[in-house]
Parts: structure tokens; C-alpha cells; sequence
């Protein structure tokens, strides 16, 4: 194994993408901390020199630390002695590494002890620990909790709390009970005011919360007696050293083994507000959830980089019939097309963070200055891609990322099938991508906006402004007829008076319209590296039979025929 | 005791682990260009061990010495980035070509200039030239006593330091006075990772020579922290004489290099046979492999 950073060439490109210039200017105020910080950047080329080589630092620690541990860490897991929670020996091993080497509270602002990083090199990060580890990167990425903690809560909390995070404090949200999933309006853990303290006291069970044991919570619970939907939710601020809350188990998983999966009970548990009353679930949880549905997206494409590289290596190794088994047709297919999925689902994450980023910057500039007309416009716009990109790539990264994984170990034949192998890990890691921080079909509820509203296709339609070189005209005229296509299928689904007509369309629609986007991305990529070319080509050439029976099934789809897909839904 | 000066001994060298086929020239000698430069892993060891006393007494001072072409100087970053306070860089035309005795003489004139100090800490050997002498002859010529293949510093009060070393059949515990070299093996602990706030901090640290290409923005920003600066030493700077460095002062005379190629023999093929499973199993008890 080599330096994972350093020896995906992918990554850097990413880090080079022209849009850092103006996201790191933005993050850095013209670079004013050079004067109050000695470890501050003083422009942009020394700020993403930095980027570089802090994660070369954590690629190195990837490779020689956590990946190593990988095995060992799922077969041991955590452990529950006496309610708390004991991580396996290599998630120890693990966390003291990045410790030492300061990788926690990467996104916080210096003041707080944070290196500033922006989002992009932060995501890539993520994917690289994901590559590792994914389960480790579970406890690793919610760090994620710092970034809510200081873009809502008082100064006092954030003072109290954000500097812990540079000492390696592990942090946790706990969202989930147990009849409150999908639909969080139910969640019933009771907060209520101890006006003589001046305190909030957290009453009530959470289950299914990644590392519940944390140092510092995020814990939404009902402060309003009374409501019963999202608008009584608050979110609080949990030290676990002041205790009150107690571990009562551990599940037992099918991958993510490493990471300890928690039922939480709060007694009289001493909190914190985080922010505002009542803007728990509907403001700061959906903003810490669009930033895990990032990290899963990141999680997501570091385990398909890990289980595309175990095949390629098996491939080429493995011989039938004389001869490698990559050099079979069947084979190299399969592999390419693994591939291919990767890059794209790649190259629409880093576009995300890049979203993401832009938007995030200009909306801390406008806490400590009135922005100009255009820089509000342009945040805005930024805004409204970041959020119908989010639930797109939580959707796709995943979704491609377990098939790729499930390729991974047909390639792999009956080894792969053992427990000798690192892919049946992978196969299982990648299980739960789809389902975490939103299900795929959550997430198609939350992308079909950005198909109704039109959000994408004004997206698609400036990437189809941009020039690309001649002869890579072909594949733009290919993106243009899908766009028609997919134009045509938005229609078609929106013209029933059936209401449900369009729900059940929505995945298909959806999907055309990432096809569409992650074809006009490699594209793009292709026009700034010609490296990229043939998969541009490749992976324009399968959307477009992909969005093709997406098309059909639409237009040949009567309203009447909804009522087929609930032959045993009456019965129930 | 509060505080230790601590001279850790460095040098980078050519990556041997990952030899391609361009790695030899056809004179024999190393093809540096075709190899990347590193830190020597086992001076890693060492710098670890340096690090863990200065845990333990944080006033402690850790000076990185290395002796190299001016790009060396990357290797006295990379330790500051991993927590050593500072670094110099001895660097001159007339070291080239010195053999382990030449270079342990220049590197002793160095740490003369530095005295005084609690402790010198080398790798055992550097993997490229595989001598293991540079630690020991440092040690002669300073007049210290010294302790080779230290796996562990078990303890260390004012002038009394007490050791585990490596052997090849087991361990030995020795106690030494202070100040005294010690050179490290690989079975050390390894080196703590660089740490991204020191990495960002100490980014810009450079010699004069490498300053000389910089912006003035750049310059500015380093003249304002003295602590970016890398000093380098040359062979007047410690005072050392001419006639005892580079090749005039070399014994060292290379005579061939072999190709070593390494061929099976006395091999047997066994099959998935019982009759040949059941051999191997004996002879691996018999030759106590197992059982």
C-alpha cells in the first residue's frame, strides 16, 4: 500500500478545481488571521499547499494505522462494560493517531483552536478515512457536530465546548428513538427548564445513536409540553462527564462493526440550548443532517475506491483457464463500470462540497457584514444547488457504492464469499449507506424538488453552455438529447391528477437528472484533464441507455397502473 | 531535572524499500534520482524517543543535526513537524564523498558547537549504506559512552539514564551516566505523526540558501518570526579541518559491487497429498518450527 492521498491522483484534481480560489478566499477574509495566528495561511497558494499536505498527513496515517486496524477492529467491535462503551483496541490506536496529529475540529474557526479548513479538503478527508475504515469513519466524521455547535449555539456554548474538539473530544448526535425514525416530529425525549440551576434536564431513551458514548452530545429532544410535531423540539448540548445519561446496549450489526451503535438513557441528565427554542428539528437538524448526508456521500465513495481497488488487484492476479480473469470480456466490464460509477459519483460529491462551501463562507461573511446585492444573489444560488445536490449524491454515492461492493465480491468468485478477503467488510460497510442519515427513498423526496422546481435543469443548462474541445462535441449532443428526454419524462409524470403518480416516478426522475448532471461533470473533468476522457465517454455512453428504460417506463405507464403496484398493499 | 538538550541525528536517504529497476547506476553506485528522498526510517525511532522525554519534561530542547545537500533540510522540517523545536543543516561541498568516518567526524565538530547537552539520540543505521557506524564513531570522537539498539529509555533523572536494548536472542537493561549517545532499532516505538497545526506553523521554515528564491512577501513574514529560520553550518562554521572530510578524509575504498540474486535451492515441490503433508509436518517439528 501506498500513501492514500498521494497516490490518488483524483483527489488532487478535485483539490485544484478552479472554484477553491474563490472558497478559500471567502473562508480565510482576505487572509486576516496571518497577523493573529501563526499557523494561519497568508494566500491562497500557501492555503491549499496546506490543504495538500495536511492530508498527506492523514493518507499516510490511513495507510499505516487505520487500514491495517480495519480487520481487527471489525472482528472485535466495541465493547459495553459497566454501560459505557470500550472501543476496540485499533479505534483507540486509531483516534490517538489523528489526535496526535491534530486532525480534530478540522472545519472550526481558529479561535477555537480549529484549522479552518473549508469543506471540500474536509470531505476529502473523509473519504479518505472511509477508504480505511469506514465504521471508524463513523466516529472520526462526527466532528460534524462542532460545525452545528458553532453555527448556532451562543457564545457561551461555543466557548464552552468548540475547544475541546483540537484535544481529540469524540462527539455524537443523538437523534433517533424508538418511534421516531424517518419521521423525527416524534421524537419524545423530554427536556424540561430548572429555572434555579439554569439548566435544561433531559428525560427519556435514544436508540440507534453512532458512538452515543461521546465526550459531547447533540441530543433533540421535546422542550415544549404539549406539541406533539417538529416545531417543540430543541436541540441541546450534552457533556457526558456531568453525567445523567447511561449506555444500556450496543447492537449488534451487520458492517459498520467498529463503530458502537447506542440505546441512551437520560436521567435527569444536565444540557445546554443549542441556539433558539423550537428550531431544533427544523432549522439546526436539518443542517446538521444536510452535512452527515455529505459524509455519508464521502463514506460512500471511499468504500467503493476501497472494494474497486481489492477487485482490480484480484483480477489481475487470479487466473482461469490460462490466463487472468481481467482479460475476460465479462470481467473487464464488470471492473470498468465499477470504475466509471466511482469517478462520477466522485466528481459529483467534490461538486457538492464545492456548493456547500461557497454558500457556507458567504453565510458566516453575512453574520459580521451586510453583503452586497450580487454576493447575496450568489449565495443564494449556492444555497438552492447545495441543498438539491445533498440528497442527490447521499443517493447516488450510496447506492453505486453497494453496488459496486456487491461487483466487488462477484469478481472475486467464491474467495470473496470468505472471510479471508477484505471485500465481504466492504460488502457489509456499504450495507447501511443507503439507510443512515435518510434512506434512498427519503432522500429521492427531498432531490424531487430540485426536478420540480426546476433547480436541475437550469444546472444542466449552463453546463451545456460551457465549451468543451471538438471532438468531445459528440458526447455533449449525447447529454443534450438526454436532457430532452428527461425533460419529456418530467411531463409525462407531472400530467396524471394522481397524486401519487409523480411519488412513484420520483426515483426514476431523479436519477435521470443525476445521470445527466454526473455526465456533464467527468465531461467537464475531461476538458480540464484529458485522463478523464474515456470514462466521460464510458460512463455518457451507459446513463444513456440507464435514463433510456427510465424514459420508457414512464411514457408506457398508464395512471391506471398504479393500482397494479398494490396487489397485496390491500390485503395488509 | 527540568530540562534536557536533546540532539537527534537525521539523514535523509534514498527510499531502498521500493527499489525499481533504474535504482543502480551502471557504475555501481545509487541512482539518487530515481528514488524518492525520506527521513531514515530507524532516525524516526530516534526522534520518538526524544519526543517521549521531552513529554515528560516539556522544557527539554530537541535540535535536529543533519549533514546533506541543501535539500536535506527537508528532513529538519519534517522532525519539527512531528514536535522538535529546531534544526541545523551541515552542509558543505568539501563533505562530499565523506565515508561513515569522515561524516562522523563533521557531524562531532557540529555537536561540539552545541555543548552542552544531556543526550545524543541516532538511528541505528541509515538504509542506504547499512554501516551502523556513524552512531558509535560520533560517540568515540565526543569521548561519550554510548548504548546501541535501544528499544526503550525506562528511566532518566539528572545524570543517570537507565535502558533497554535489543539483542538479537533477548533484552539487556543498562544504566548509563549522562550525557551519553544512544542509536535506536526499528523495534522502537514509531514516530509520533506530524501534527497539521505545526506542519502549518513551521511550513515556511528554510535556510538562507533555499530563502534566497522567496517572494518578499515571504521574506517579511520570516525576518518577523525567527523562528522560520534553518541554520546552516558549513565546514568553518565547526571548525573542522579539510584534510579529515570528503574523499581526502575517507579510508572507505569501494572495490565491486555484486548484483545479488536471490535463487531458490534446495527446494521440494509438495503436492496436496497426505503422503507430503505429513512429511512437511515432521520436518517442521523436527527443525522446531513447530511442536
Amino acid at each position: 500500500m501506498a500513501n492514500f492521498y498521494t497516490e490518488n491522483q483524483d483527489l488532487q484534481f478535485q483539490l485544484s478545481h478552479p472554484l477553491m480560489k474563490k472558497i478559500v478566499d471567502l473562508k480565510e477574509y482576505g487572509f486576516a488571521d496571518r497577523d493573529k495566528f501563526d499557523y494561519a495561511p497568508l494566500d491562497y497558494e500557501d492555503a491549499a499547499d496546506t490543504y495538500h499536505k495536511v492530508l498527506e498527513i492523514i493518507g499516510e496515517i490511513c495507510e499505516t494505522t487505520i487500514a491495517p486496524n480495519a480487520e481487527s477492529v471489525d472482528h472485535d467491535g466495541p465493547q459495553l462494560i459497566d454501560n459505557t462503551v470500550h472501543y476496540a483496541r485499533g479505534t483507540q490506536e486509531n483516534l490517538e493517531m489523528l489526535n496526535q496529529a491534530g486532525l480534530l475540529g478540522m472545519s472550526l474557526p481558529r479561535k477555537y483552536g480549529g484549522l479552518n479548513f473549508p469543506i471540500t479538503p474536509y470531505v476529502i478527508a473523509a473519504e479518505l478515512v472511509s477508504r480505511a475504515d469506514a465504521g471508524f469513519a463513523n466516529i472520526w466524521g462526527l466532528q460534524d457536530c462542532a460545525e452545528t455547535i458553532h453555527e448556532f449555539a451562543s457564545d457561551d456554548v461555543k466557548n464552552e465546548f468548540l475547544p475541546r474538539f483540537q484535544y481529540g473530544a469524540t462527539a455524537a448526535m443523538d437523534l433517533t428513538e424508538p418511534d421516531a425514525g424517518s419521521d423525527l416530529q416524534s421524537v419524545q425525549l423530554k427536556a424540561h427548564y430548572d429555572q434555579a440551576r439554569d439548566i435544561w434536564i433531559l428525560n427519556g431513551v435514544k436508540r440507534f445513536i453512532t458512538n452515543g458514548d461521546a465526550d459531547i452530545s447533540l441530543v433533540l429532544a421535546r422542550s415544549e409540553e404539549g406539541t406533539s410535531d417538529g416545531r417543540g423540539l430543541s436541540l441541546f448540548v450534552f457533556d457526558r462527564t456531568d453525567g445523567g445519561m447511561v449506555v444500556r446496549r450496543i447492537e449488534n450489526k451487520l458492517g459498520i462493526k467498529g463503530s458502537p451503535t447506542c440505546e441512551l438513557v437520560f436521567k435527569d441528565a444536565p444540557s445546554k440550548l443549542v441556539g433558539d427554542r423550537r428550531m431544533g428539528l427544523i432549522k439546526y437538524v436539518m443542517a446538521l443532517m444536510n452535512s452527515a448526508r455529505l459524509g455519508i456521500g464521502a463514506q460512500s465513495v471511499g468504500i467503493s475506491e476501497a472494494a474497486y481497488r481489492e477487485a482490480l488487484k484480484y483480477a489481475g492476479e487470479r487466473e482461469q483457464f490460462g490466463k487472468p480473469i481481467v482479460q475476460f470480456p465479462a470481467v473487464y466490464e464488470l471492473l470498468t463500470v465499477m470504475k466509471v460509477k466511482l469517478q462520477a459519483s466522485r466528481a459529483l460529491l467534490y461538486e457538492t462540497a464545492r456548493f456547500v462551501d461557497v454558500y457556507k463562507a458567504y453565510a458566516n461573511h453575512s453574520e459580521h457584514r451586510k453583503l452586497e446585492k450580487e454576493e447575496r444573489d450568489e449565495m443564494k444560488y449556492y444555497q438552492r444547488l447545495a441543498d438539491v445536490y445533498t440528497p442527490l449524491i447521499k443517493l447516488m454515492a450510496s447506492e453505486y457504492c453497494n453496488q459496486i461492493a456487491y461487483d466487488a465480491i462477484q469478481i472475486h468468485g467464491g474467495t470473496g464469499f470468505m472471510k479471508d478477503f477484505p471485500v465481504e467488510r466492504l460488502f457489509r460497510d456499504a450495507r447501511i449507506t443507503t439507510i443512515y442519515e435518510g434512506t434512498s427513498q427519503l432522500q429521492v423526496v427531498a432531490a424531487i424538488r430540485g426536478v420540480t422546481t426546476g433547480v436541475y435543469l437550469s444546472k444542466i443548462r449552463e453546463y451545456e453552455n460551457l465549451k468543451v474541445s471538438p471532438d468531445q462535441e459528440l458526447l455533449k449532443k449525447r447529454l443534450i438529447e438526454m436532457t430532452t428526454e428527461y425533460e419529456h419524462a418530467i411531463l409525462k409524470a407531472q400530467k396524471s391528477e394522481e397524486e401519487e403518480y409523480l411519488d412513484f416516478h420520483a426515483r426514476r426522475l431523479v436519477e435521470m437528472a443525476a445521470h445527466i448532471i454526473m455526465g456533464y461533470l467527468l465531461l467537464l473533468d475531461s476538458e480540464r484533464d484529458p485522463v478523464y476522457r474515456d470514462s466521460a465517454r464510458i460512463f455518457i455512453q451507459r446513463a444513456q441507455s440507464w435514463n433510456r428504460e427510465r424514459m420508457l417506463f414512464i411514457h408506457q405507464f398508464e395512471p391506471n397502473d398504479l393500482g397494479l403496484y398494490k396487489m397485496d398493499v390491500m390485503k395488509l | 531535572m527540568k530540562s534536557l538538550k536533546i540532539i537527534v541525528l537525521a539523514k535523509q536517504v534514498p527510499d531502498t524499500r521500493n527499489v525499481g529497476k533504474d535504482a543502480m547506476k551502471a557504475d555501481g553506485t545509487v541512482n539518487r534520482g530515481a528514488l524518492a528522498a525520506i527521513f531514515n526510517p530507524e532516525d524516526l525511532n530516534a526522534l520518538e524517543q526524544a519526543l517521549r522525554i521531552k513529554d515528560r519534561y516539556p522544557e527539554s530542547e530537541i535540535v535536529i543535526l543533519t549533514m546533506g545537500p541543501g535539500r536535506a533540510a527537508e528532513i529538519i522540517r519534517e522532525a519539527i513537524y512531528r514536535g522538535a523545536d529546531k534544526g541545523y543543516l551541515l552542509t558543505d561541498r568539501k563533505f562530499a564523498g565523506s565515508d561513515t568516518l569522515a561524516t562522523s567526524y563533521a557531524l562531532s565538530m557540529a555537536i561540539r558547537k552545541m555543548e552542552p547537552y544531556a543526550m545524543v539520540i541516532a538511528g541505528r543505521q541509515a538504509i542506504d549504506g547499512d554501516t551502523a557506524q556513524v552512531g558509535p564513531q560520533v560517540a568515540e570522537k565526543l569521548g561519550l559512552p554510548q548504548v546501541t539498539y535501544v528499544e526503550e529509555i525506562q528511566e532518566i533523572t539528572n545524570n543517570k539514564i537507565v535502558i533497554k536494548r535489543r539483542l538479537e536472542r533477548g533484552v539487556e537493561i543498562v544504566k548509563s551516566s549522562l550525557p551519553l549517545l544512544i542509536t535506536v532499532h526499528n523495534s522502537a516505538p514509531a514516530c509520533r505523526p506530524r501534527h497539521a497545526k505545526r506542519l502549518m506553523k513551521f511550513k515556511h521554515a528554510q535556510t538562507v540558501t533555499e530563502m534566497q528564491d522567496n517572494s518578499e512577501d515571504y521574506i517579511s513574514l520570516q525576518q518577523d518570526r525567527p523562528y522560520l529560520r534553518i541554520e546552516e553550518w558549513s565546514v568553518d562554521d565547526v571548525k573542522a579541518d579539510d584534510s579529515m572530510l570528503g574523499l581526502s578524509g575517507s579510508p572507505t575504498k569501494v572495490k565491486k559491487i555484486d548484483n545479488v540474486v536471490f535463487k531458490a535451492k534446495e527446494s521440494k515441490v509438495l503436492t496436496a497429498q497426505n503422503v507430503d503433508i505429513e512429511w512437511l509436518v515432521k520436518e517442521l517439528i523436527t527443525n522446531n518450527t513447530i511442536g
